[in-house]
């Protein structure tokens, strides 16, 4: 299994590790709902560096971009980053991406671990179309750590002249923190205010001891347990789960991400289009009573029907909102307005669920 | 956490407190409890029920993975630990002692594992 450059700071802090896309990560340090809560209410460090750093450069990157992801790149302004999805022709996800803009003519495009060689090997299929541009796979020389919860902003402004106060949600700045140039994002995947800190592998674990230091008793270490059920009360989709190559962008309730209304011809627009007007199953959340939480792969069900019309995708008793929260494939023969009660199969005992509008959790700004 | 010597336990994880009278405590290893993670909830059987050796008495859940409980003794249920209801995490805090699950009447006490075999089957 491959490691991160911050294994060691993991070992040492004493963390129980998984297997997550060929990496050997923490899942936890010692309790995943007190990491859980310290993200909701002071601030959590997460080691995301196994996520693949893409780099798009040259006087063709935008117009390329343009034509290899569902939405226009050419038109994200330079320091700011926009979500998307790079799709194969038949339109199905090949995963879910962050696209940042660092100059007029360069690009970093966050992947998922697992898909990395499936994004680098597609990009660099569609970019020989094009003279001026080059895509280059940089996810060994950059760590990737996510300083996220409502004290981040004060405890990274302590290690920064940097101007946090104007980088908005999903922008990107060069940046100095403890005398190490990094790249700072302020992006995230847990539903609070939070950075992302692009950091040359040498330098990770300085960065991290720096951070770990400086947030005092208001930082704790975060695994990816606690980073799922985060995600998972934001509404957040995760590759694998929610998204795959299964499921079109228009199921997953992400439709608006992919920009059919311009003239470029992007890779998997025909089978796009149509997938936009033949919707037959959605990505709903739904909401249970009690304790026992609906899980992946779960069956659902209209009330009393006895054939299944959907399956649940993610689950889990959410620790901030007490109850059971889910997201789940379901046909669109039934309603999924908020507010319909269906039903999941929890280990062969029918639990009432209700269908509401995500994300489940918001925070308060 | 070392596995205590004065208990029984079965390949499941499950650790068995032998009392008076052909009674017993039921409960999971510390092992069990840190490989779960954090317990969200635990479904355990009413006063009364039956259980039977390593057939499934209840449920255990983190909030990344749900367990099947296997009871080590074929008997009768004649408590529950009340107290998991509102504080599931009890199991993670104190496995061995505020934590247990269940207590047994039984007839006749199974081929259970000793400390030391316990010890050997995770690696301690």
């Amino acid at each position: 299994m491959k490691q991160t450059a911050l294994h060691p700071e993991h070992v040492a802090l004493g963390a129980s590790f998984t297997d997550f896309g060929g990496w050997d990560m923490p899942v936890r340090y010692g309790n995943e709902l007190a990491e859980h809560n310290a993200v909701r209410t002071s601030a959590g460090l997460f080691d995301i560096s196994h996520m693949a750093e893409i780099f798009v450069t040259g006087t063709g990157a935008a117009e390329f971009l343009d034509a290899a992801l569902v939405n226009p790149s050419s038109q994200i302004a330079i320091g700011k980053a926009k979500y998307s999805l790079i799709c194969a022709e038949d339109g199905g996800v090949i995963d879910d991406l962050i696209v940042y803009r660092l100059a007029e003519t360069e690009y970093l495009v966050v992947a998922n671990a697992g898909n990395r060689f499936n994004v680098v090997e597609a990009l660099q299929e569609r970019v020989t179309a094009f003279a001026d541009a080059s895509v280059e796979d940089q996810s060994d020389a950059w760590a990737l750590i996510a300083l996220q919860g409502p004290q981040s902003a004060s405890i990274l402004a302590s290690l920064t002249s940097a101007d946090l106060d104007n980088l908005k949600y999903y922008a990107i700045l060069p940046a100095v923190v403890g005398g190490i140039e990094v790249l700072i994002g302020r992006t995230g995947y847990t539903g609070e205010d939070g950075f992302e800190l692009f950091t040359p592998v040498a330098h990770a674990r300085e960065i991290w001891q720096l951070l770990l230091a400086t947030g005092g008793t208001d930082v704790v270490p975060c695994g990816l347990a606690c980073r799922d059920t985060l995600r998972l009360e934001a509404g957040m989709p995760l590759y694998g789960q929610e998204l795959d190559r299964s499921h079109t962008p228009y199921e997953a309730g992400l439709g608006r991400v992919v920009r059919l209304d311009r003239e470029t011809e992007f890779v998997g627009k025909a089978a796009l289009a149509q997938a936009s007007q033949n919707v037959t199953r959605k990505l709903v959340g739904l909401v249970g009573e009690g304790k026992r939480a609906a899980r992946h792969g779960y069956a659902v069900y209209a009330v009393g029907s006895d054939t299944p019309v959907g399956e649940v995708t993610s689950g889990a008793l959410s620790p901030t909102l007490g109850y059971p929260v889910a997201m789940a494939y379901v046909s669109t023969s039934v309603s999924l307005e908020p507010g319909t009660t269906l039903e999941v199969d929890i280990r062969g005992s029918r639990q009432p669920y209700q269908v509401v509008s995500t994300p489940f959790y918001k925070r308060t700004k | 956490m070392a596995n205590p010597t004065n208990l029984k336990y079965t390949k499941e994880h499950e650790w068995v407190l032998l009392g008076d009278d052909n009674t017993a405590t039921v409960g999971i290893t510390a092992f069990a409890a840190n490989a779960l993670g954090e317990v969200v909830y635990v479904d355990l059987p009413k006063v009364g029920a039956a259980t039977e050796f390593m057939k499934i008495f209840g449920e255990i859940e983190s909030t990344k993975s749900v367990s099947e409980l296997y009871s080590p003794l074929t008997g009768t249920v004649t408590e529950v630990n009340a107290d998991l209801a509102g504080a599931p995490e009890t199991v993670n805090a104190d496995p061995f002692g505020a934590g247990w699950l269940i207590k047994v009447k039984f007839e006749q006490l199974p081929e259970l594992l000793s400390s030391t075999e316990y010890d050997a089957l995770v690696g301690e």
